[in-house]
């Protein structure tokens, strides 16, 4: 894509900072620390202006378009940043602005500035990956609500101040409607909290709810009619993701490209070899692919939902193959070495892999995309 | 890139719209649904229609009498024409030699052929492959030696595409030897009614003859037939690198449509009583097919979008093509999965019987589609490019 001055600046800029501050040895000792990120990151993501990057210029953001916050997302994803931007400037970001609460300007404040931190509570344990399956319920109670269910998939909860919790006001466990969506305050009593971290050392907690109260104006967009809201929050923040996975599949291509130039056995450079030749060009078209399927999401983000559905999730399911394809084949390329953990490259595969499960996994959005199809193409037989 | 958002677009694209819903033969419609690929004569037809309508080569510039369309109005024109279950033009004239001659031919060859390929009065076939010059083309034999104001060939072409119906032939030979064996061509066009060539047709995995072998003895070519000069016609190929952009970027059109004929044969055909297209199995191997197929499509946009924004697409084109054949072979495999048991009743056992299309044309061109990996620089052939030109190794 033919970048914009404004964008060419950003995407400098985001170079500059992954390679200051976030090589494999920062990288290292920010997982080593204990901590889900790194504070001073944090800091300075809000200084250069990235956090508030997709909150409307009214409400104290910069107005940028999702192409701005996804090359941030793909910058970051060469450097492996584990800060919670998609959770929070995205995902919870989306929820709020569009949704709308009392609080809305207070949080886009400080989403902005950095101080505040939003978690998405969305995978629950019988659901798999399907949103409209909420089973938490939340009953009237004093003019507020109680709520009460348990939650599988939170990530970033471990650091945040504010989670968003769907939760059932009505209709049966998996209707799409009847789906309210909570702020609740990550301190609330009755909520217990575990964290757990991935294999790419990224934070995610499973959260036990029981009788938690919270006013009626805790509510975020329609109550009983949080769902689509929820849904094009999530493809936004689906977008990122695939924006970050494409970052991380040319990071990884590069290095491995690399070894094939400096690695000697039998005397040569193994990438005189025909096999790893080719099987670097397969992932260098995987690479292509995925950059090609992330226009189209990005196009599509705003469109109607059924074409909205069907760009994403396509994108999604092929995005996520050709990312475990390269980060397969990049730890195969590299040998031993490639499966140890000192070297990036095994992380790379790692993050890629979780990158695969959020949201849905592959066979999940192929099936979502399956059944977007049954809706109308248009006339020349192409999705446009 | 978004296609078609522009009103002038939109306009480009009903009046696209108009003209193929009322001038592609039924006969070609019901082939090109079917999966078999149009004969000689209805490609002919074919061209003969869209020359009338001024639409003889979309992709040459006006002055060679194309239409100088942009990339994106080509882009419209290869989907309208898929939609329309028309087929492709045949490209060896029009995009391999027509683009050449215009590029590096002589006024007096501008003049002479350029318009025969656009009327489709020429129907011209690539004289390249040779029993031992495949994968490695340099090392053809067939040569060429100047005498007075003729070149006489000899040699054997292998693989010559539709030669037994082709008027003129573009013929690699060698008209020198040189330390660089890409040195030392030459690019000849050769009336196929010259005597001295015999065609013999080779019959394919397919059952259809689209192959050839073209033997050349002391056949007398006059020398203002020699294109550009002599021991560069090598090098005149890379103009085609060139143009891949608009040819390639629009490949994963056909194949989408290909796979709407494959839905809908789905939606027909029973599984135990109910629709294929109810089978989980058979749905994931359709959406997993229509999301690749999208990815390529949107590669060739992406291939497009950078070349009118004037970046280097580096041998993205290679890319294209090593996708686009492996996507047709697992398109046309579904298709043929389709089938269940009719796909053994491929033709009838006694001739004059009829002739099913439904069940002759996806086998068809499932047979045929083994061959896309291979021709035009087979994939692995691809692969080196790749690996030479992008990634340096």
């Amino acid at each position: 894509m033919a970048l914009n001055p404004e964008q060419r600046m950003l995407k400098d800029g985001v170079e500059r900072f992954v390679r200051e501050r976030c090589r494999f040895e920062d990288w290292r000792k920010s997982v080593a620390s204990g901590l889900a990120f790194d504070p001073d990151n944090w800091r300075r993501m809000a200084e250069l202006g990235w956090l508030g990057l997709g909150i409307a210029e009214q409400d104290g953001g910069i107005g940028a378009t999702p192409a701005e916050t996804l090359l941030v997302m793909e910058g970051l994803g060469r450097g492996l940043v584990r800060e919670p931007f998609v959770g929070t400037c995205v995902l919870a970001m989306h929820l709020v602005s569009r949704g709308g609460n009392a609080l809305r300007q207070e949080l886009l404040a400080g989403i902005a500035d950095g101080s505040m931190l939003l978690a998405t509570a969305l995978g629950e344990p019988d659901a798999r990956f399907n949103l409209n399956y909420v089973n938490t319920r939340a009953r009237p109670h004093a003019g507020g609500f109680l709520l009460s269910g348990d939650k599988s998939w939170v990530p970033g909860a471990s650091t945040a101040q504010w989670l968003i919790v769907p939760a059932r006001t009505a209709g049966a466990v998996d209707d799409r409607r009847g789906i309210s969506l909570f702020l609740v305050p990550a301190t609330t009593p009755g909520l217990q909290r575990t964290d757990f971290r991935g294999p790419d050392h990224q934070h995610v907690s499973r959260l036990a709810l029981t009788g938690v109260r919270v006013e009626a104006s805790a509510v975020i967009g329609q109550l009983d009619d949080g769902l689509p809201l929820l849904e094009h929050a999530v493809d936004h923040a689906i977008a990122a993701r695939l924006a970050e996975a494409c970052g991380a599949m040319d990071a990884v291509c590069a290095m491995t490209l690399d070894y094939l130039k400096t690695r000697k056995q039998f005397g040569v450079m193994i990438g005189s070899f025909q096999v790893l030749q080719h099987r670097m060009v397969d992932m260098a078209i995987a690479c292509e692919e995925a950059r090609s399927m992330l226009d189209l999401a990005m196009q599509h983000l705003d469109a109607p939902a059924a074409e909205r559905r069907r760009a994403v999730s396509a994108a999604k399911a092929r995005i996520g193959q050709c990312g475990l394809y390269v980060g397969h084949q990049a730890v195969q390329l590299h040998g031993g070495i490639g499966c140890s953990d000192e070297l990036a490259v095994s992380h790379y595969l790692k993050r890629l892999a979780m990158i695969e499960v959020s949201y849905g996994n592959s066979d999940y959005h192929r099936d979502q995309f399956m059944q977007a199809a049954r809706l109308p193409r248009d006339d020349a037989g192409v999705a446009v | 890139m978004h296609l078609a958002h522009s009103d002038a677009d939109q306009m480009f694209r009903l009046r696209l719209r108009g003209f193929f819903a009322s001038h592609v033969p039924q006969d070609l419609r019901l082939r090109v649904r079917s999966g078999l690929r149009p004969t000689p004569r209805a490609f002919t037809e074919w061209q003969k229609i869209l020359y009338r309508q001024g639409w003889g080569a979309p992709s040459w510039p006006r002055e060679f009498g194309g239409t100088g369309w942009s990339p994106v109005q080509l882009h419209m024109f290869e989907q309208e024409s898929a939609a329309a279950d028309a087929p492709p033009q045949f490209h060896q004239g029009l995009e391999l030699i027509g683009p050449i001659i215009f590029t590096y031919g002589s006024q007096e060859q501008k003049a002479r052929l350029l318009p025969r390929i656009l009327s489709g009065d020429d129907w011209w076939c690539q004289g390249y492959s040779e029993p031992q010059a495949g994968s490695d083309l340099a090392a053809l034999r067939t040569r060429a030696v100047r005498q007075g104001d003729h070149y006489v060939v000899n040699g054997q072409k292998l693989w010559t595409s539709y030669a037994q119906a082709a008027s003129m032939m573009f013929c690699l030979v060698r008209t020198s030897d040189e330390a660089r064996k890409q040195d030392g061509m030459s690019l000849l066009l050769i009336d196929m009614k010259t005597p001295g060539i015999t065609v013999r047709p080779i019959r394919t995995l397919d059952e259809q003859s689209h192959v050839n072998e073209v033997f050349l003895d002391d056949v007398r070519v006059p020398a203002h037939q020699l294109l550009g000069e002599e021991g560069r016609g090598w090098s005149y190929g890379k103009v085609l690198l060139d143009r891949e952009r608009s040819v390639t970027s629009t490949l994963g059109v056909r194949l989408a449509r290909q796979l709407v004929y494959v839905r809908e044969r789905a939606m027909q055909v029973r599984d135990g009583g109910r629709p294929l297209l109810e089978n989980g199995g058979f749905c994931n191997a359709l959406a997993q097919l229509e999301i690749e197929v999208m990815a390529l499509e949107q590669m060739g946009l992406r291939m497009l979008a950078d070349n009118v924004a004037g970046v280097d697409t580096g041998p993205r084109g290679s890319m294209l093509k090593i996708r686009w054949s492996e996507l047709l072979q697992r398109c046309t495999e579904l298709w043929v999965q389709t089938l269940g048991y009719d796909a053994a009743a491929f033709a009838p056992a006694v001739a004059d019987q009829p002739f099913d299309l439904a069940v002759a044309g996806p086998m068809g061109a499932y047979l045929h589609g083994r061959v896309t990996t291979i021709y035009g620089g087979s994939n692995e052939i691809q692969r080196n490019i790749i690996a030479r030109r992008a990634l340096g190794l």
